[in-house]
């Protein structure tokens, strides 16, 4: 912090301090600063997602479906890269695909198709690629991406089509166990760079309030949804 | 933006009434968000909850500011960012500055920020020879065409596709000038080529941020096109502008409010990006910027606690109010001459520049109340507006001739038997000048009324008059 | 019609008439009158009344609002109910007395129980006498706009509309955007005439569109508005408060502001 920064701050602080009716000095938070912060509540959670999880799978598929995202179930993770060829093969895209350097991802038996495939970040000359899913949210069809080295943040944006691989066990109804389950992978206040909320392709309407898919991010999103009720859980994904 | 025309409203309203481009598409304003926005609501029963539980997570935060903003900075530089806290426009403007000299940059990057446009970024960044580039659509469509946003979400609402196009060839040279560019589809491809350039260029990116969470030091920007995401992770260098009231407590609280910016704001049910940023980088990360800064604004606002206007600190910047707004609706956003259009702008432009220059701003309402109706955070935008009136009244602002006449009418109305006496001959003037028609077509003294409709004549005697007569007649 | 069960005797209400009926349109008073005293009230009307003082509060001058619209609290001080054919000067009893005479604690409790006691006409009928019809006839179709303050600050919806249906050979067509202001706004009509005549040509636009013969709505001052701005583009749609017409009382006057027809 530079020194016009610092005393900025002071003065903005001070002012706010003396406009709340307060001491101009620095003081404690209060007790429900700190319990907001150390424990904080849920507030209002939609009844819709908190419903078993055989019917947050089916909420997921249609919410992510409303917003022009498309959704594959397959039955085990052995699916996964036949299911990325007949995707591409049917939207007529490049069977060149960019993989996340997930260990999950990259350990898919890819021999099996004609794709030809690389790991790492995503460069302007990407058209696909395939990424693996922290979480996903039934209540609106969101996933829950974190950046990390094993998931480069530009696989998410760049790439004209986007498909990513989530787990059924993966899917929660709310953002607000997704909240929980980052806390307890990463640590209480602990966030990766990035986490992104993805609800549907990339959109606009600025020109004439016309909806216009892939304005500057994907054009296409895929979601294969693996039914993981039966395979043994693997390490926790990301 | 450093200049207002807010003074001019009404000749900006007349020039807006009469300008048919602007009112065709104005025109797609009156169904568009309104209805999506009411078919998303209908969808979520919890939405009137949320909306409560909204208002009080931000009055909780507004009556701790300091202490939650002082956790957010903590949390910030605890991850290895930077925060700015900035008084007023020029300081935030200096320190982008500063940053952009450190790193030697030449080029910036822009995801849309009101922000930037308050403290009139881009054009002070040109004149230190920097090349910025607006990466939003609309932004950047309003870039070209060297105009301000008329909207706080959809800034280029008022210019039909045409005009896009015009701005497009005359920009994007070196490209065949026959090319085919009548639809919404060519121009979005096109720009989307031609940013993508850009983005890999880019030295430094700057961002808005819906949400700054004081929890883990977080800045949250909700988009659809993903031209921010890109913006931020492809620059060297990440920078946020936030405003100070942006901060909130917890993941948690910005995912309640999240439940209701989108749905109020286009109807969806939640927008296709938020994207939650902590720090720069992490060492074994493979992309992402360098560092990561956040520029804490103030510019006035502390000044709104404990004011009447506090609430409207309240505010996330979802436009509904401006989208349901008739009066917004009749002359659109430049009308207004200043950053922030329609009601929310209304209250707080006046915070901003000062009630002198925006005086007209809080005047032209009607208090139709439909905006309070559809705020999400439960701003009373009409009561605030009032306010102003006062506060206009009390420094002897606005036009003499209508206080006076206010005073003029409350000496008299506040004696009933003169009041009686000179409304029942006015009724009786007015019936025989309105004749046969029983309407009145020119009044000279009622001008502002009768240039626009005519003036229904009154029935002749008052009902005061006709009710002492009749009780008269009963007990005779 | 059914009455208020609760007592035996019949609540004094007190009409607060408002200065646009006053002096403009007497026979909504009347109209309001004849429709209390169905629904079993004892209508009384203080002679001494003026105005609710609302565009002086609206206009910032708090000093002239308060002087106007201070001598209403004792004035209906014993009354059971006080009645207003206006949403917007009865939503200003409501709402904003308690808010205008806030720094005068002698006021607070008077102030408060006006506020409690004060209601709009057609939803006092409805909400408060339990009325659900009325002896009227109409033979025509009639189209409603929704005034903001009676919607909006005293969810004034439904109440005319029940009402309504019960007028005999009357159909309502229901008014596009009815819930869009009209452009009146006190004030604001006569110091941005031209912002104000965009939007009751929009208004205008839909009445017509809505095939109508007849507009209504519940208030004096967006009336004249729609009334005078249908008057000068020609159109002949006759224009009243719903008062009038569930007062049965259509015949006793001709509506607001006449046509070419006369």
């Amino acid at each position: 912090m530079n020194q016009s920064s610092s005393s900025s701050r002071n003065a903005i602080l001070g002012r706010i301090r003396k406009n709340l009716g307060r001491d101009t000095s620095p003081q404690d938070a209060p007790a429900e600063v700190v319990a907001r912060l150390g424990n904080p509540p849920r507030n209002i959670t939609p009844a819709r997602a908190q419903i078993p999880h055989d019917q947050q799978l089916d909420l997921f598929v249609k919410m992510a479906g409303d917003v022009n995202a498309s959704v594959s179930r397959i039955e085990n993770s052995e699916a996964i890269v036949g299911e990325v060829s007949r995707y591409l093969a049917e939207h007529n895209q490049p069977a060149v695909v960019r993989l996340a350097p997930d260990s999950f991802i990259t350990g898919l038996d890819w021999d099996k198709t004609t794709l030809e495939i690389s790991s790492g970040v995503a460069g302007p000359l990407d058209l696909v690629s395939v990424t693996p899913a922290f979480a996903g949210v039934a209540e609106t069809g969101s996933l829950m991406l974190r950046s990390g080295p094993d998931q480069p943040y530009t696989l998410n944006m760049l790439p004209d089509t986007h498909i990513v691989v989530i787990r059924a066990s993966q899917i929660v109804g709310t953002y607000e166990e997704v909240w929980g389950l980052q806390r307890q992978s990463q640590g209480r206040g602990t966030m990766p760079r990035t986490f992104l909320w993805v609800t549907g392709p990339s959109r606009t309407g600025d020109i004439e309030q016309t909806l216009q898919l892939g304005a500057h991010g994907p054009r296409r999103l895929h979601i294969i949804l693996v039914d993981d009720t039966g395979e043994t859980p693997v390490a926790q994904p990301d | 933006m450093e200049h207002s025309t807010s003074p001019n409203f009404k000749q900006n309203a007349h020039d807006a009434l009469n300008d048919a481009s602007l009112q065709r598409a104005l025109g797609r304003l009156k169904t568009g968000f309104k209805d999506k926005r009411t078919a998303a609501i209908a969808q979520l029963p919890e939405f009137e909850q949320l909306r409560d539980a909204a208002r009080d997570i931000k009055n909780h935060t507004l009556a701790n500011l300091d202490h939650y903003l002082t956790a957010f900075e903590a949390n910030v530089i605890a991850n290895g960012g930077h925060v700015h806290w900035c008084a007023d426009a020029e300081e935030a403007r200096q320190t982008v500055l500063k940053i952009c000299q450190d790193k030697e940059a030449k080029s910036v990057l822009k995801g849309k920020s009101m922000i930037s446009e308050e403290i009139g970024l881009n054009a002070f960044l040109e004149k230190q020879d920097l090349k910025v580039v607006e990466t939003d659509l609309g932004e950047y469509i309003i870039q070209l065409r060297n105009e301000p946003p008329s909207h706080i979400i959809a800034p280029a609402i008022h210019v039909h596709k045409e005009q896009v196009a015009d701005s497009f060839r005359e920009t994007h040279k070196g490209r065949d000038i026959n090319r085919p560019l009548d639809e919404p589809r060519d121009l979005l491809d096109e720009a989307r080529e031609v940013m993508r350039e850009h983005f890999f260029a880019a030295d430094i990116g700057i961002t808005g941020a819906n949400f700054l969470i004081a929890e883990t030091g977080t800045s949250v920007i909700v988009t659809n096109e993903g031209n921010g995401d890109l913006t931020q992770t492809l620059s060297k260098v990440h920078i946020a502008i936030a405003s100070l009231e942006k901060v909130v407590p917890t993941l948690e609280d910005a995912s309640t409010i999240l439940r209701v910016l989108a749905r109020s704001a286009t109807g969806q049910e939640m927008s296709s990006y938020t994207t939650f940023s902590t720090g720069p980088r992490r060492g074994e990360d493979l992309d992402g910027p360098e560092e990561y800064h956040v520029i804490l604004l103030d510019n006035g606002r502390s000044n709104m606690l404990g004011t009447e206007f506090q609430e409207m600190l309240r505010c996330i910047r979802c436009a509904a109010c401006m989208n349901h707004c008739p009066v917004y609706g009749a002359v659109g956003g430049h009308a207004y001459g200043w950053v922030y259009p329609g009601p929310m702008g209304s209250v707080l432009t006046p915070s901003l520049i000062g009630v002198d220059e925006a005086g007209h701003l809080p005047n032209a309402s009607t208090f139709c109340g439909k905006c309070e109706e559809v705020c999400p955070m439960r701003i009373p935008l009409p009561k605030m507006m009032r306010h102003w009136r006062e506060r206009e009244f009390e420094k002897h602002l606005g036009p003499q001739s209508m206080r006076f006449g206010i005073q003029a009418w409350a000496w008299m109305a506040s004696r009933p038997k003169l009041y009686q006496l000179t409304t029942g001959f006015a009724a009786k003037v007015l019936k025989s000048m309105g004749g046969r028609k029983r309407a009145i077509h020119k009044l000279p003294l009622a001008r502002g009324w009768t240039d626009i409709r005519d003036l229904p004549a009154p029935q002749g005697k008052t009902f005061k008059q006709l009710w002492a007569e009749q009780q008269a007649a009963k007990k005779a | 019609m059914s009455f208020a069960p609760s007592s035996t005797s019949k609540p004094r209400v007190g009409l607060f008439v408002t200065c646009l009926v006053d002096m403009f349109r007497p026979t909504v008073g009347f109209s309001a009158v004849k429709l209390l005293e169905e629904a079993g009230c004892v209508v009384d009307v203080p002679m001494e009344q003026v105005c609710c003082g609302q565009p002086a509060f609206n206009a910032g001058d708090l000093a002239s609002a308060r002087k106007v619209a201070k001598p209403l609290i004792a004035m209906f001080a014993d009354h059971d109910y006080v009645v207003a054919p206006s949403g917007s000067c009865a939503g200003m009893m409501i709402k904003h007395f308690p808010e205008l005479f806030a720094n005068d604690p002698e006021l607070a409790e008077p102030v408060k129980a006006l506020a409690a006691k004060t209601w709009e006409l057609v939803s006092f009928l409805t909400d408060v006498m339990k009325l659900d019809g009325v002896a009227a006839a109409f033979d025509g179709s009639i189209t409603y706009h929704d005034s903001c303050s009676g919607l909006r600050e005293l969810k004034v919806k439904e109440q005319p509309r029940k009402l309504l249906r019960s007028v005999k050979g009357l159909s309502i067509n229901e008014l596009q955007e009815s819930e869009t202001c009209c452009g009146f706004g006190g004030t604001f009509c006569v110091k941005y005439p031209e912002i104000s005549g965009k939007m009751v040509g929009d208004k205008t636009t839909d009445i017509k569109n809505s095939g109508a013969d007849m507009l209504l709505a519940g208030d004096m001052g967006c009336l004249m508005n729609m009334a005078g701005k249908l008057r000068r583009e020609g159109s002949d749609i006759e224009v009243r408060h719903v008062a009038e017409v569930l007062a049965d009382m259509t015949m006793a006057a001709p509506g607001i502001a006449g046509s070419e027809k006369g």
